[in-house]
């Protein structure tokens, strides 16, 4: 690792003033993408800004129709939160399945939504849930958030602060995960909102990151079951293609896993 | 550099480190706590697992200045002097190791799925739990059946205390 100075801000603003004064700063939550980055000296940023103890960023809340979830919460917390498990308890589930259990004591939601690797959990749930990622300086729509590998709306500098999730009539995660990393090989998130719209996302699958899949959206919303799934063709192009699976391989995941999570939203 | 202040297997300790010094290092370069080992340096074999604030976490993946302010407790913190901690004993009456080097990661990782699951542990579990720690001698067999015997024997000593 490369030499860098560590700070440790105890507020939102402390931080986003300590970023405009580094020559090239990256902000720290979790760390489990971050400092293995900076270890094989991929990344040698000249400041390092810790948000993992600030206290307005840490905590679950329910709101009227959902929960909002701060952004240096970790992984365990969202998995064990009654909350979370009362309100949207498949969301508490897919936490569950993140790396290991010291990795999950460390990981946080905003850290994986900010780093938006192409085969993380949350980005899946935050799309197809509908859910709205607050900033230091905006709200941002899930469909407006994700733009690409490792790419997001963030601005340089800003700071997400809090994820608002809505509660959907229905809502499920299967995830296919790699056996070693546990990153999804594919993972898919189905929800069905109460006005009767189908989201569907897919994480893992796209050589672009998180996507939507209108045509599996389609089949559900014309008959919410796993086997209406049977008959949607995905198409390979665009899918990853690599030592784990073949896109094909990859296409076909993507309605395995939207059928068994079909099946697990009953 | 940077001074960091911690707690470390209950002792206030404070130590003038470089700011990209991880944790690991801090235990075992400049606290002479060798017992917490680095395995892959890449957060997949649990070799360096230590407790932060009581949770089980990987040494290797943490700045010594994110540990600042905090307790630390490694493999040398979990004995009563002469004692062996009930994660220890179990270890060593059920044969849970052969080369010893993932033990350590192992132990502090047990000792938190334990308290997580409030004892109340099956073969299952254990197993899934223990899915962050690699060990390349036992097979786990043994391992597993340490962390249920111990987690029989601290249900046995909390109900003592």
């Amino acid at each position: 690792m490369y030499q860098t100075t560590y700070h440790r801000p105890s507020s939102v603003d402390e931080a986003a003033s300590l970023f405009t004064k580094g020559s090239d700063a990256k902000y720290l939550a979790g760390g489990h993408t971050l400092i293995p980055v900076m270890k094989q000296r991929l990344a040698s940023p000249s400041d390092v800004i810790d948000l993992g103890k600030i206290a307005e960023l840490i905590g679950i809340e329910p709101t009227g129709d959902g929960i909002i979830i701060k952004a240096a919460t970790t992984h365990s917390d969202v998995a064990s939160s009654e909350t979370v498990q009362k309100a949207i308890p498949v969301l508490a589930y897919l936490a569950s399945l993140i790396g290991d259990p010291a990795v999950r004591h460390r990981g946080t939601i905003g850290g994986s939504l900010a780093n938006n690797d192409p085969a993380a959990d949350y980005p899946a749930a935050v799309l197809a849930l509908g859910a709205t990622v607050k900033t230091n300086k905006r709200s941002i729509a899930a469909d407006d958030f994700f733009k690409g590998l490792f790419s997001t709306a963030l601005d340089d500098g800003e700071i997400i602060t809090a994820v608002s999730f809505p509660v959907q009539d229905k809502a499920g995660y299967a995830k296919f995960n790699h056996p070693a990393s546990r990153f999804a090989l594919t993972g898919v998130f189905v929800a069905k909102t109460p006005a009767g719209d189908v989201r569907v996302a897919a994480t893992g699958a796209s050589q672009n990151g998180v996507m939507r899949v209108p045509a599996i959206e389609a089949a559900l919303k014309a008959n919410w079951s796993a086997g209406a799934i049977d008959g949607v063709r995905i198409s390979a192009d665009g899918l990853m293609s690599d030592i784990h699976g073949t896109s094909d391989y990859r296409a076909n995941l993507i309605k395995v896993m939207a059928q068994r999570a079909v099946i697990a939203a009953g | 550099m940077s001074t960091v202040k911690l707690t470390v297997n209950g002792k206030a300790v404070s130590a003038e480190v470089e700011d990209r010094t991880l944790l690991v290092h801090l235990l075992r370069d400049h606290l002479n706590l060798t017992g917490t080992h680095i395995g892959c340096d890449t957060s997949q074999c649990g070799a360096c697992v230590v407790h932060i604030d009581g949770r089980a976490v990987k040494s290797c993946t943490v700045l010594a200045g994110q540990a600042s302010g905090s307790t630390v407790t490694t493999i040398e913190g979990i004995a009563k002097g002469d004692e062996l901690h009930p994660m220890q004993a179990a270890f060593r009456d059920n044969h849970g190791l052969q080369c010893g080097y993932c033990t350590p990661g192992m132990i502090m990782s047990a000792i938190d799925i334990v308290h997580r699951h409030s004892g109340n542990l099956d073969e299952a579990t254990v197993r899934h739990e223990l899915e962050g720690n690699i060990c390349r001698c036992t097979g786990y067999h043994n391992i597993v059946k340490a962390v249920l015997d111990a987690a029989g024997r601290m249900k046995v000593a909390q109900a003592a205390e």
